[in-house]
């Protein structure tokens, strides 16, 4: 049996990705991102990514953890969103529940103040999705748990076969 | 935090190469960038100052490839040396699956060590961790060098609770992927025998 401190299922990631969908749709966004704090991705919607994803969730996530130690030392609690300017292409970041952070990226096709709009309505629903995510933790059954106890000998002979000299 | 995607069929671990300035961190994480197959691993970030120290982390996600259906991922991250960064350090922390402390064997970088690893103990502190619970190996590099601490004198001091340990000389790669496997199985075993939102317990090699 594998558990991670948090996990997605199936269901929840339909509904995560349904709620950035409506969101590209309404905001006239080119993409959504949902990562968690520790530089994760959780889901994407929208045009296929021309660069790194992975490495993308990751620099978002410092880039608000940063973000958050600033706020702490002007006295603020945090900054619940931030805001990337760039010629083309800009990148609007908003906190979710339980650190969960939604990443809206957008061109000249829409106005910040539109994808503001929407990012607060979409934020209201991730919120109330993640936060049922993590109750369902609380009391998940087994019927998650697909991994068998070979799980970690079968990577680690993974892991023995990737790494060497 | 290890996160199970069951709707993409991935499973994500966070690792963490902690330790003193210039003591190879950075090194490690160059080497398995250099000598993992091209299928094997992501795009290498580093947030470095001009004179190539780390100023933010170095980045580094692998992809195990797939057991049992799901695609595993390690992300590698190694923290700003320099104890002026230490907002950084503290911040890469979030959510840690499991570190390694890179402790540099020189004589002249022994206070610097212990420096380092009383730095980790009240930064995880903040984000309420415990070191005893986190799947931890130490690692002492620059083992090659003529000044090099004995290896007893080095577990005697910084190693007290006697955490799995492993020479190396990063820079030629040796110990590199030792250190990695040992940090990484831990994890994994972690992930299987801990409960959900529970905190995980670090298991012995």
């Amino acid at each position: 049996m594998v558990r991670a401190e948090w996990a997605i299922f199936e269901e929840d990631y339909w509904a995560i990705n349904n709620a950035l969908k409506d969101l590209l749709r309404s905001s006239n966004s080119t993409s959504a991102l949902l990562i968690d704090r520790t530089g994760q991705l959780i889901a994407h919607c929208g045009d296929e990514l021309q660069f790194d994803v992975v490495s993308f969730a990751s620099l978002c996530a410092a880039d608000f953890e940063a973000n958050y130690q600033l706020a702490k030392l002007i006295g603020e609690k945090d900054f619940s969103t931030l805001y990337h300017q760039g010629s083309n292409e800009s990148m609007y970041l908003s906190k979710i529940a339980r650190d969960v952070v939604l990443v809206v990226l957008f061109d000249k096709r829409t106005t910040l103040g539109l994808v503001r709009l929407r990012v607060k309505r979409a934020v209201d629903e991730l919120c109330t999705i993640i936060n049922q995510l993590f109750e369902k933790l609380q009391y998940r059954n087994e019927e998650y748990d697909t991994f068998d106890e070979n799980f970690a000998q079968d990577v680690e002979n993974e892991i023995d076969s990737l790494f060497v000299d | 935090m290890s996160l199970i995607n069951y709707a993409s069929r991935e499973i994500n671990c966070k690792l963490v190469y902690y330790g003193p300035g210039l003591g190879g961190k950075t090194t490690n994480i160059q080497y398995v960038y250099d000598k993992v197959a091209p299928e094997t691993k992501g795009k290498l970030v580093t947030l470095a100052t001009e004179m190539d120290r780390t100023l933010f982390f170095d980045f580094l996600p692998l992809e195990l490839g797939t057991v049992k259906g799901f695609k595993t991922r390690f992300h590698l991250y190694t923290v700003p040396g320099q104890v002026y960064y230490n907002a950084s350090r503290k911040l890469i922390l979030r959510g840690v699956d499991g570190i390694v402390f890179v402790a540099d064997s020189q004589e002249t970088r022994f206070d610097a060590n212990i420096e380092a690893l009383y730095n980790l103990h009240e930064n995880l502190t903040e984000h309420r961790l415990d070191l005893a619970k986190i799947p931890f190996v130490m690692q002492y590099n620059k083992r090659d060098l003529p000044d090099a601490v004995p290896v007893a004198e080095l577990e005697e001091e910084l190693n007290p609770e006697r955490f799995p340990f492993y020479e190396a000389v990063a820079f030629q790669g040796t110990g590199v992927f030792d250190t990695l496997k040992a940090v990484a199985k831990q994890v994994l075993r972690n992930l299987q025998s801990s409960g959900a939102g529970a905190p995980t317990a670090g298991a012995p090699l």
